[in-house]
């Protein structure tokens, strides 16, 4: 072992290697500041290789140099976190020995440049996020945002990265569960496309992404490497432009064939105890699965480049340590268990080959045909990015239009037509369309599919049940990013709770503009402050997550758009509540208090393309009152329906909990009368207001008293509003002697069709 | 007893599924893995859906040239019982166990979603539960489930009555484009049977339907050395 920091880091040019120039360095994407800790860190110029590990290490996508500050103030503990943030995934413990891995991920600009390889390999990187912790992925969840779909280009980003999604998750075998669909004018030219993964485990079997033990041994198991993706990570990591279209070919090619083999495998390695740690090659590859596992473990690593098996000829260890190529691990193993390992490898049609081992000396060492092509401080190189917290200030055109009104000019509006167009408005229509091409009933454990307030699962041989769920109104966000990230949390919390399950913890992707940008770092630093607030008030910790930065396109930044992606746990699965009404004559009841907020609405949105005002100030101490009446309602078994209220209001919770779930064999209707709720409020603010903490519940004649004691027990208002009543007689709101009257099955195949009408505009593509 | 095999191609996703559907019914259920060629004494073969080798060529394409797939063939010609499920259907054509073939949904897109069908044939080791004629609700979930075959095979199916689960014919109801609206088949001997709805996932009241369930309590009450009786026919 060489005695000097010197001769440890010494390393040299591979052959051909261009040499680095200020502007190799710029196209790294590493500013002076960074190029210069890079220089004083090693004691010379960096080779090209190093500064490509460099490049993707210190890029956003990795080194969270943007967000780290901000990010540290998220609650991160409590009696359920059986891992936090900073591995693969998060872990939260379950009853009877089980617990649950659960991460979210983004996969945006790969998936505006090629929708289709782009979606399905963001979830082919999620679900090996969530079984390198020895967890079975159980459900795939999904947040998807587009363009409108009037615009021909955003259609077919919509359609491929709905069956990328699909065509990967299908075929591994995941069921999707829910998620959702969003479109509005910011996500042209930037769609976000964000995977949510969640498994289960013994929490016995939970293995971390440490290496250790000096001398024990690298493998590469799974797919071979190839120049796909290379960059991936620094692509993430920068606005989109008309240059972006050169980057297709850094898209990854995902096999969902071999991912399923690796998932075998992986889970069997894990389980055997063969190994000492695991992790997904991810972004940045071999580079960022190495220099972080050792890292973690305070180890250095040696690796040889030239013994990564390679799809083509002649590769450089840059690009085999840069490349993104999918459906591969890394595994520490000790020398005397890689026979046992290779033998479970091949049975399920794997190779895993030693391509370098764990040292003492801290070094992040590469070699490849036996030259040093890299040689850098290992811990220095995963830690020592420099961290910035820019400048953040509010834009005067966001506080502009929070502190605007409807212009008073605006026709009013029919409220029967109102509600109409709401449910044809695609952000609000049934999503059918996508959810029909994934399959949610694979593992045969499906309780709640999607088209409800989240998914529920059963787990075999257990009485428990799993509820989960992924939400953003990024409309709020771009209004009022601190109110709006609350409202994201409260949200999701209120569709877990809603199905009866008590919400446990949260994962999130945090998708925003260009951070060094003083208005955009101000969106993401206040979303963030509204995250962690509403997640202290729930006893809901985030256990990881993602930051997805520069999501522009030369029209401008996306909404921000921090998706939360929430687990749930139902002590019995049988107290699973549906989201819809299940029978004529059950008694109906308006949950929590409205009082009329239009800011941010999709009312305003939709119908008066106006998105304005100031959204409702999230009562977090009544979203957590209307959490526990919820889930104790669901105990005591009283629910017969819980549908939350968010985007369109009260009339639509209401129609969407008559229409019935998507496959439901009749629509039903209702006889609902809000005299006596929410008097002061005018007609608009009513029907189509959307404060939070309400939902629209349904109850057994015999037990409308029980719950009207309980809910007074939990504190939460309850206004008893009428009856579900059969589809004939329709579905009808009265209020002061006005009584307006819908066809359920009108209202039902306006829902069905919007999406479908839409798509139709395009002959069908194969 | 009845040993049950459930074979595992290395892309099978509802291996784990068929098996437990199988154990429920008290059936000693078992997997065996494609390179195998022993089915260890199975009454009954299963398989499950999935995506056999990746199915990048065409469904069930490669699946048919496995080993296991050829002691498949010998058990069923031993009059043992065999039930292909999605998957396992597209593998049991083109092993040519069964007629007909499994093309491309007519719409393109992958179609997940419950579906009605009919009961048309109870002759068979994993229909005689059933009633002819009952109407059950059945999930689906696959990309290539459209039935076709020549007219000459079409007219035989019908006129045999070889038609095990027909779409029922609704608005909407077919999800694929199968043809006469076909949804699973049957040899003449009733001893095979393949069908694109999956039973496996509708066989547990938490799940909120058990219309796929008789297909497993059939496979149990059936006895090897006993022709098919139609325990539920009303006829």
């Amino acid at each position: 072992m060489p005695d000097t920091i010197e001769a440890a880091t010494a390393a040299q040019s591979f052959p051909g290697e261009r040499p680095v120039t200020p502007e190799v360095v710029r196209e790294h994407n590493l500013n002076e500041l960074e190029y210069e800790r890079i220089t004083s860190m090693l004691g010379r110029v960096p080779t090209l290789t190093e500064l490509g590990v460099f490049s993707a290490l210190w890029s956003e996508h990795c080194s969270y140099k943007h967000s780290k500050p901000v990010l540290k103030r998220f609650p991160t503990e409590g009696p359920q976190v059986v891992q936090g943030p900073g591995e693969n995934a998060g872990v939260l413990r379950l009853p009877d020995g089980w617990a649950v891995a659960f991460k979210v991920e983004s996969h945006n600009h790969p998936s505006a440049v090629e929708p289709y390889q782009g979606a399905a390999t963001g979830v082919g990187g999620i679900l090996r996020d969530v079984f390198t912790m020895g967890a079975r992925p159980v459900a795939v969840l999904n947040s998807l945002r587009f363009g409108p779909l009037e615009i021909p280009r955003n259609r077919y980003l919509f359609r491929g990265v709905v069956r990328g999604v699909g065509d990967y998750g299908n075929c591994v075998g995941i069921p999707t569960l829910g998620g959702e669909v969003g479109f509005a004018e910011g996500y042209t030219g930037n769609p976000l496309v964000n995977a949510m993964c969640v498994g289960l485990l013994r929490e016995d079997d939970l293995i971390r992404a440490k290496a250790e033990g000096v001398g024990n041994v690298l493998l590469v198991v799974g797919a071979r490497t190839g120049r796909d993706g290379i960059h991936g990570a620094s692509f993430a990591s920068e606005e989109l432009s008309e240059k972006s279209e050169a980057r297709r070919p850094q898209v990854q090619v995902g096999d969902p064939f071999t991912e399923k083999l690796l998932l075998e495998a992986s889970l069997e390695l894990i389980t055997s105890g063969m190994i000492v740690a695991i992790q997904d090659m991810g972004a940045a590859g071999l580079t960022s699965s190495s220099a972080e596992m050792a890292a973690r473990g305070g180890v250095g690593v040696e690796i040889d480049t030239s013994l990564v098996p390679t799809r083509e000829e002649g590769m450089t260890p840059y690009e085999i340590l840069l490349s993104e190529s999918q459906e591969r691990m890394l595994v520490v193993a000790e020398p005397a268990r890689v026979g046992a390992i290779k033998a479970i490898c091949e049975k399920w049609e794997l190779t895993a080959t030693s391509i370098g081992h764990i040292t003492d000396d801290g070094i992040f060492r590469v070699k490849h045909d036996g030259v040093t092509v890299a040689a850098i401080p290992g811990r220095r190189l995963v830690e020592d990015c420099p961290i910035y917290e820019p400048e953040a200030r509010e834009s005067d055109e966001v506080r502009a239009r929070r502190e605007a009104s409807l212009p008073a000019s605006a026709a009013p509006l029919d409220a029967r037509e109102a509600l109409e167009r709401l449910l044809d408005a695609p952000n609000i229509a049934s999503k059918r369309w996508v959810f029909e091409q994934y399959d949610s009933t694979v593992q045969a454990a499906t309780v709640l599919g999607p088209g409800g307030d989240a998914g529920v699962i059963m787990v075999p041989g257990a009485e428990f049940g799993l509820a989960v769920t992924l939400d953003c109104n990024a409309r709020l966000l771009a209004l009022d990013p601190f109110e709006g990230g609350k409202a994201a949390v409260a949200e999701a919390a209120r569709n877990i709770a809603c199905t009866g399950a008590r919400p446990l913890g949260i994962t999130d992707c945090l998708n925003f503009g260009n951070p060094e940008k003083p208005e955009v770092f101000f969106q993401f630093r206040e979303a963030c402050r509204g995250i962690a607030e509403a997640c202290v008030a729930f006893e809901t910790p985030v256990t990881g997550g993602n930051v997805s930065f520069y999501n522009e396109s030369p029209t401008g930044a996306v909404y921000p758009t921090p998706t939360i992606g929430m687990v749930g746990l139902l002590e019995q699965v049988d107290q699973r509540v549906p989201s819809h009404f299940v029978e004529p004559g059950d008694r109906i009841f308006v949950a929590g208090t409205t009082r009329g907020a239009l800011g941010g609405s999709a009312y305003w949105a939709e119908l008066y393309d106006f998105v304005g005002g100031a959204p409702a100030q999230v009562d977090l101490a009544a979203e957590r009152a209307l959490q526990d009446f919820l889930v104790a309602a669901a105990r005591e078994r009283l629910l017969r329906s819980a549908h939350d209220c968010s985007e369109g209001g009260l009339a639509v919770a209401l129609a969407e909990a008559a229409i019935g779930g998507p496959y439901a064999e009749r629509p039903l209707g209702a006889a609902v009368n809000l005299d006596g709720h929410a008097d002061a409020v005018a007609e608009a603010g009513l029907l189509f207001g959307e404060d939070g903490a309400r939902a629209v519940i349904s109850c057994r004649p015999v037990q409308a008293e029980r719950l009207v004691r309980l809910a007074e027990r939990c504190g939460v208002p309850l206004h008893p509003a009428g009856a579900v009543r059969p589809a004939e007689a329709g579905l009808s709101i009265a209020r002061g002697g006005d009584t307006i009257t819908w066809d359920p099955a009108t209202l039902r195949r306006i829902h069905d069709d919007a999406i479908p009408r839409r798509m139709r505009a395009d002959a069908e593509q194969t | 007893m009845q040993r049950v095999a459930v074979i595992r191609f290395p892309g099978s996703n509802c291996d784990e599924d068929t098996l437990r559907a199988a154990t429920r019914v008290g059936a000693d259920a078992y997997y065996v893995w494609h390179r195998e060629t022993d089915l260890k004494g199975a009454d009954v073969v299963l398989i499950p859906g999935g995506f056999s080798y990746g199915d990048y060529l065409r469904a069930g394409a490669i699946a048919r040239f496995s080993p296991a797939m050829t002691a498949v063939a010998r058990h069923a010609a031993e009059g043992g019982a065999v039930l292909g499920i999605c998957n396992g259907f597209q593998i049991l054509c083109e092993a040519q166990l069964l007629p007909g073939a499994l093309l491309r949904n007519s719409r393109l897109t992958f179609v997940s979603r419950p579906v009605l069908v009919t009961v048309e044939n109870t002759g068979t080791v994993f229909t005689s539960g059933y009633r002819r004629g009952e109407q059950l609700r059945l999930p689906v979930a696959h990309g290539d489930g459209r039935y076709v075959a020549d007219a000459e095979t079409i007219a035989r199916l019908e006129g045999e009555g070889l038609v095990v689960l027909r779409y029922v014919r609704a608005e909407d109801a077919n999800p694929n484009g199968s043809m006469n609206d076909i949804a699973g088949i049957t040899n003449p001997e009733g001893n095979i049977v393949a069908i694109m709805p999956h039973p496996e996932r509708a066989a547990d009241p938490a799940l909120g339907s058990e219309d796929g369930a008789r297909f497993f309590t059939s496979m149990a009450a059936w006895n090897p050395r006993a022709p098919v009786t139609h325990t539920a026919d009303t006829r």
